[in-house]
């Protein structure tokens, strides 16, 4: 089975990182910020799984019981769950917004502060 | 290690406490908590560890992270005892915002013995989850509707930035640990260097350094008073630490290669935060670019790298920490944040006026207050480094237009009468012990004015 070089995941998680940024950047409803904010961490996770494997097969040549890259596999999960705690907050926050405001229109708040 | 565990319990003990304890009784149980936290954490620093847990070498804790610590703990302990009343006012159930800061002194205990950036990660999370809340607490006033929403948006962003720093740095090292990221003979990978300007980048958000700052005035002056108090002082010097910390032990022997990078976010942050807050007419506001500005001076420590900004920097933050906990924790009395409300202030209240003055002069930087001291170190590190004079220059400068903006204030508190309308309106009162605490606030930056060796001795 041919082994695809690391290189494609790189490239793939950066062209999600920068959809992310971007959309981070020009998107004005809170919930599709949001939404690209968790894009950015996804394509994060998958960079790391990529290097853990990387780094994971080259150790694997020189000693068959080696255990190194695991621990970027373990910051994938703690990716995951702070990405949940943040989700939790974010999301109360948008839904006060919206009771209070009836819209997630970021462009809304800038237009109260004058 | 202790400072963990206790501060992570009490938070949960203040949650629950919440079903019990009602008005004064809940501020008590926080200033416990935090003298607690101030005796274990202490105890560390005196080599006695009541938990010891085998991290792996994740959190290893020296004595410069237990005194930043200790430093927190302390303007912590000052922000309740000042603050406490206003934040008791702010929510019906003040036990949960309580909890929500010990889970963040919890958090800047884990940022006080990162050694691998696992943990990096962890604690600025756990320090920014429950500020977004904190920032939003005041729940039907769309200003901190407003505040919540960009601090959580820039906030998650600058971690998602974060993240990809720390993923690329582990592809070029194969560790999470900051030794083996600093390992090697100074040669930049382009990997590494993808890294080392993501943290850069994500790091200058969070300590809010120009050109990352733009949130900064919005969140802080959107938030409620008392709340952003505590993120513009302890938060702050923790991000502050944090980065000291990132840059210290996982890009030292790269020094010279990201020092221009650096040189020039000093720059910005001290011209734009300085010249920005000229212009401002709300005290709040003021603060918050104020707070900009000093983190200018604190960036030339991450700047120089050697051990004059060690001290310098816990100078700093408990100096910077100190005044600004006091100049909010009155101006959260004030109905209005403008500077013609200070208007007089200093007939009515002259004892307050007096510890305010101190603070103020404090940040401005005039010999015999600490602050004096926090900014003599960093432009001694700076020199100390010769490689940058220019920085110095207009560090000295900067620090010169701001005395301009922080003895506005002062004018208008000893030298401006009361206007008719004022006259009618009421006016903040402060019971005595408060009186008390701010006094002992301002002494201790005269002392550490006049003799700041009793804290950089400790280092």
């Amino acid at each position: 089975m041919p082994i695809i070089p690391v290189n494609y995941y790189i490239f793939l998680s950066l062209a999600l990182f920068a959809i992310g940024i971007v959309g981070v950047l020009t998107r004005r409803n809170a919930i599709i910020i949001f939404m690209c904010i968790e894009l950015m961490l996804n394509a994060v996770n998958i960079l790391l799984v990529a290097f853990s494997k990387m780094h994971h097969v080259a150790a694997y040549a020189l000693d068959k019981t080696t255990t190194v890259g695991t621990e970027a596999q373990l910051f994938v999960f703690f990716i995951m769950v702070v990405a949940a705690a943040e989700v939790t907050v974010g999301l109360a926050i948008i839904v006060m917004l919206y009771r209070n405001i009836h819209s997630v229109d970021i462009n809304f708040l800038n237009r109260l502060k004058h | 290690m202790n400072a963990i565990i206790v501060a992570a319990l009490w938070g949960v003990l203040m949650m629950y406490a919440g079903f019990v304890a009602k008005g004064r009784s809940t501020n008590l149980l926080a200033v416990t908590g935090v003298i607690v936290l101030l005796v274990v954490n202490w105890l560390e620093y005196l080599g006695l560890s009541i938990f010891s847990i085998d991290t792996k070498g994740m959190l290893v804790y020296n004595s410069f992270g237990l005194l930043f610590n200790e430093v927190i703990l302390f303007a912590t302990l000052m922000y309740f005892l000042l603050s406490g009343q206003e934040l008791g006012k702010s929510n019906k159930t003040p036990s949960d915002l309580y909890a929500l800061i010990f889970f963040i002194l919890a958090g800047i205990a884990i940022i006080a013995g990162f050694k691998s950036l696992l943990m990096l990660f962890i604690g600025i999370e756990i320090v920014s989850i429950p500020l977004y809340v904190l920032a939003g607490s005041a729940k039907t006033n769309l200003k901190s509707n407003e505040a919540a929403l960009k601090y959580f948006l820039m906030g998650s962003f600058s971690t998602g930035l974060m993240l990809m720093g720390i993923a690329f740095l582990y592809g070029d090292a194969g560790t999470f640990f900051l030794e083996g990221i600093n390992a090697g003979m100074g040669i930049i990978s382009p990997m590494k260097g993808i890294g080392l300007v993501l943290l850069l980048a994500s790091m200058s958000f969070k300590v809010s350094a120009a050109p990352f700052h733009f949130w900064t005035p919005d969140v802080y002056d959107g938030s409620p008073t008392v709340f952003t108090s505590f993120m513009a002082t302890i938060v702050k010097s923790a991000g502050f630490f944090a980065f000291l910390k990132l840059f210290e032990s996982a890009f030292g022997n790269i020094h010279r290669e990201w020092q221009i990078l650096m040189a020039v976010i000093v720059f910005l942050t001290l011209v734009i935060g300085n010249v920005t807050a000229v212009f401002q007419q709300s005290v709040k506001r003021m603060l918050s670019y104020s707070s900009i500005a000093q983190a200018g001076f604190m960036l030339l420590g991450i700047f120089a790298l050697n051990v004059f900004a060690k001290q310098g920097m816990i100078l700093y933050f408990a100096a910077y920490s100190l005044a600004t906990i006091a100049i909010f924790a009155v101006l959260a009395r004030f109905k209005d944040d403008s500077i013609e409300s200070f208007n007089g202030f200093a007939r009515r209240q002259p004892l307050v006026a007096m510890s305010l003055l101190v603070s103020f002069l404090s940040l401005a930087g005039i010999p015999l207050t600490a602050g004096f001291f926090a900014k003599y170190f960093m432009l001694l590190a700076v020199l100390k480094d010769a490689t940058m004079l220019w920085l110095v220059v207009v560090a000295i400068l900067c620090a010169a237009v701001s005395v301009y903006y922080y003895f506005r204030v002062i004018q208008a508190m000893y030298f401006k009468d009361l206007t008719a309308d004022q006259e009618q309106q009421q006016l903040p009162e402060f019971n005595r012990a408060f009186k008390i605490i701010i006094l002992i606030n301002s002494l201790l930056i005269l002392a550490l004015g006049i003799h700041p060796d009793w804290l950089t001795n400790l280092l």
